[in-house]
């Protein structure tokens, strides 16, 4: 029998990194299958092969054992795949049954939108998933899981043979996941196969046949859940790598907190957390997608409002009420987003490296031009930054030079804590070593370093102590001493804490 | 094989060259752009090479050139200024009353000026920057506000009888040299030096490129955006003393389309509105193509009508290649 879709082989090449590499993906029809895999490690990558966004530089794509081309999303939407995203594809001025036709509007013969047909036809799936609302509702007022059963209405109502959910219950309360998971049950019966994204293992009892695992953009396994035990699919997401020596000297000062942050809060999105950084130290800070990592760091920094939080540097308490007030105070964060707060990609490299600490090269306000080029010109080597020259638009680098011009306003700085957020995302492997040595040489030279990463045995690589948080909530902090592993701190970052391990 | 390789690297090489030359007129177009305005005028009319027309020149452009060095700035900033011409005239009126009904003495009454529209300025950044309203939004309302002020202060009727000792702000000239030319000079000066030498110009440029990355670096966002707005009230408001003493005349009309004017020669020099980008040199040009544009238009006996239509199109034609080249 085919499978009602196969992916061969799919490869996915981006500027400096191999996004997929080879990966295969077999579904049958009327079945779950799971998508496993950690953060970046290319699931969504996939998602965007299949549904034509991307096109993949090598592999096949077979549907009921033929060979689909999907150039397009159009493509994929004659091929029946749906692909129900975390963000909803929704217009939320227009009603329900608005959406579900939008650009495919049933017509009369003169292109007239037949109202009462599409209103029939809206209604009669809407039943089917149990949506109990009229279809003239607006989608603005409906909440996250019923714009979500929006999206699965519109999958039936154009006979969607593939849908796939993205991390579907990241959103959802208990009750409204249990639900999903009646519905996903519904299709199943109905013969649709089902690609399903997440990383929450405990979903698995409930829904899936199968999984495939991928990390780090490879192909790893598929595996039957019936057989394969959470402590398996762990191992198999994270991979039992050889830590690459750990690196970390461990010279940092344990007794010296240089910062202390108690019970900070912001909205729903970082609740109370507490914890502290040492002189001479690099602190992790580990958790999923959405754990409020970026969150907490920018409520630090006061580039949110904390609604609640004691902040003391060097033992002295302390208002940060922007991020320009953390840089006065020596506290320096570097934005995971580097396109969009990090850089100003129209401006030469040398007003990027020098934009946050232009009183060290300004007299009286005036710039002092060879002064402000001579310490570019030395972060550029000293960072290895490759440009023909300091003059160079930051638009025309490589992503990880551009990650290293950041560093170098960082650096440039001086400051006393450097924050990095994701800090060698989508740069490649060598970009990443030198990442991690300027890092280091900044310890040395007494800094601290508070570090987001979603790489965990990046983590586990350079720092002293890892916090780990999840749903806005520090659940753990691990020394990071021999006996650590990425287990166990995924365990908490999936579980929600070290007392509820897989539960 | 290899000569497929070969052919390849001769197109390519050609191709840059190409593009070498292609960058450099669109570099510099604005200026050759000019000289070829300048040129053609040149030609065909023999009264418009001469040193008083192009003085003559520099002179009718140099109030749009002054109230465009505030509109460069803030257009830097990715805002835009739409109430500096109802500025100009709101402080036409309120010098040509504060001199001829209050009595206040001539410079004084010119400080007192140029206060206003810094105040009115700074009201206008204070909405955009804290208020949050979109530029767009706030100064058109502004416009509306200062003109219609500017109609209400004296009841519609302009003000003349100036006092004779304040034509000297048009008509006074230094070792020969008209004394608007050197306003010009010496603000175009000083303002290119702010922004290519001072911290503050690296920040308004910044602000421009990515708000949000500036924010993160440690500027006080929102401080440079309503200084950007005072610069562009100030120079509004020396544009309307310029335009007072020009006319020996205040009058609450005037100034009209003059936000437009300024806007053009913005973006004709080359200020991209989407911020980060631009420069003084550029606007300055600007502001003398379209000066030379019609006076050597007038020269040429052509109706004011066809004028407006041929500035119109140097404006879209000066922006579609400075398009061009951002591709």
């Amino acid at each position: 029998m085919n499978y009602l879709l196969e992916m061969k082989n799919i490869t996915k090449v981006f500027p400096g990194v191999k996004a997929l590499d080879k990966v295969n993906l077999n579904l049958n029809a009327g079945k779950t299958h799971i998508l496993l895999g950690e953060n970046g490690a290319g699931k969504s990558t996939l998602i965007k092969v299949l549904s034509g966004a991307h096109q993949p530089e090598e592999g096949e794509i077979y549907i009921d054992g033929k060979k689909a081309v999907i150039a397009n999303p159009s493509d994929a939407f004659k091929y029946g795949i749906s692909v129900i995203y975390q963000e909803f594809q929704l217009a939320a001025n227009l009603t329900i049954y608005e959406n579900i036709f939008l650009g495919r509007e049933l017509t009369n013969s003169f292109n007239f939108i037949n109202k009462r047909k599409t209103i029939a036809k809206t209604e009669e799936m809407m039943k089917f998933v149990g949506l109990d609302l009229t279809a003239n509702t607006l989608v603005r007022d409906l909440t996250i899981a019923e714009k979500q059963m929006v999206e699965i209405t519109k999958a039936l109502v154009f006979d969607a043979d593939i849908i796939v959910f993205d991390e579907p219950t990241a959103t959802l309360t208990d009750k409204e996941t249990t639900r999903l998971f009646e519905i996903i049950h519904q299709l199943e019966e109905e013969g649709i196969g089902i690609i399903y994204i997440s990383h929450r293992l405990k979903e698995f009892e409930e829904v899936g046949e199968r999984c495939t695992i991928l990390r780090d953009g490879k192909y790893i396994d598929t595996v039957e859940l019936a057989e394969t035990s959470k402590e398996e699919l762990v191992n198999l997401m994270t991979g039992r790598k050889l830590d690459k020596g750990k690196k970390r000297c461990n010279i940092c000062f344990p007794d010296k907190k240089i910062l202390e942050v108690d019970n900070l809060s912001y909205q729903d999105k970082v609740k109370d957390v507490s914890f502290y950084l040492c002189e001479k130290e690099i602190l992790g800070i580990s958790g999923l997608v959405g754990a409020g990592r970026t969150e907490l760091v920018k409520t630090l920094i006061g580039e949110y409002s904390k609604d609640s939080g004691k902040i003391k540097l060097n033992n002295r308490e302390v208002e940060l009420n922007s991020p320009a007030d953390a840089i006065k105070n020596n506290l320096f964060y570097l934005s995971e987003d580097r396109k969009d707060e990090g850089l100003f990609l129209g401006h030469s490299i040398r007003n990027n490296i020098t934009i946050s600490s232009l009183q060290r090269v300004t007299k009286k306000g005036v710039l002092k031009n060879r002064h402000e080029e001579e310490i570019c010109d030395n972060l550029i080597e000293q960072l290895n930054i490759k440009t023909p020259n300091m003059h160079t638009e930051a638009l025309t680098l490589s992503g990880g030079n551009q990650q290293k011009v950041v560093i170098a306003k960082g650096l440039c700085r001086q400051a006393q804590i450097y924050i990095f957020d994701e800090p060698t995302r989508g740069i490649d492997v060598g970009a990443k070593e030198e990442i991690y040595e300027i890092m280091d040489k900044l310890i040395q030279d007494g800094s601290s370093i508070i570090m987001i990463s979603s790489d965990l045995p990046e983590l586990l690589r350079i720092s002293d102590r890892i916090m780990v948080m999840a749903d806005g909530r520090l659940v753990d902090t691990f020394t990071n001493d021999e006996d650590l592993s990425q287990q166990e701190i995924l365990s908490a970052a999936v579980g929600g804490g070290k007392n509820n391990v897989y539960a | 094989m290899s000569t497929l390789n070969n052919t390849k690297a001769v197109n390519k090489g050609f191709l840059a060259n190409d593009r070498a030359i292609a960058d450099y007129l669109t570099d510099y177009g604005i200026y050759l752009g000019f000289i070829i305005i300048f040129a053609i005028f040149s030609v065909i009319s023999s009264s418009f090479f001469t040193v008083s027309n192009i003085s003559n020149i520099i002179i009718q452009s140099s109030i749009i050139a002054i109230i465009a060095i505030g509109q460069t700035i803030v257009i830097i900033t990715e805002g835009i200024d739409l109430s500096v011409g109802s500025i100009a005239a709101f402080i036409s009126i309120a010098l040509g009353m504060m001199m001829v009904d209050f009595g206040i003495s001539v410079p004084m009454a010119i400080l007192l000026s140029i206060v206003i529209g810094v105040f009115i300025g700074l009201i206008n950044g204070f909405i955009i920057s804290y208020g949050k309203v979109p530029a767009f939004i706030t100064t058109l309302g502004m416009m509306s506000i200062a003109r219609g002020g500017a109609l209400a202060l004296n009841g519609g009727r302009p003000v003349s009888m100036l006092p004779r000792s304040f034509g000297i702000v048009s008509s006074a000239s230094i070792f020969g040299i008209p004394i608007f030319i050197i306003y010009v000079a010496v603000f175009y000066t000083l303002m290119y030096l702010l922004l290519t030498k001072h911290k503050l110009g690296r920040y308004l440029y910044a602000i421009g490129d990515n708000s949000e990355a500036a924010r993160l670096s440690g500027i006080k966002v929102k401080a440079v955006k309503t200084s950007a707005y005072i610069f562009s009230g100030l120079f509004a408001a020396m544009g309307g003393i310029m335009l007072t003493a020009r006319l020996n005349y205040a009058a609450p009309t005037a100034g009209n389309g003059f936000e437009l004017d300024a806007i053009a020669a913005v973006v004709i020099g080359g200020t991209a509105l989407s911020g980060g980008k631009g420069s003084l040199l550029g606007t300055l040009v600007g502001a003398l193509i379209l000066g030379t544009l019609r006076n050597g238009l007038s020269i040429l006996n052509v109706p004011g009508f066809y004028q407006q239509i041929i500035i119109g199109i140097v404006i879209i034609v000066a922006v579609f290649f400075d398009k061009m080249k951002r591709q």
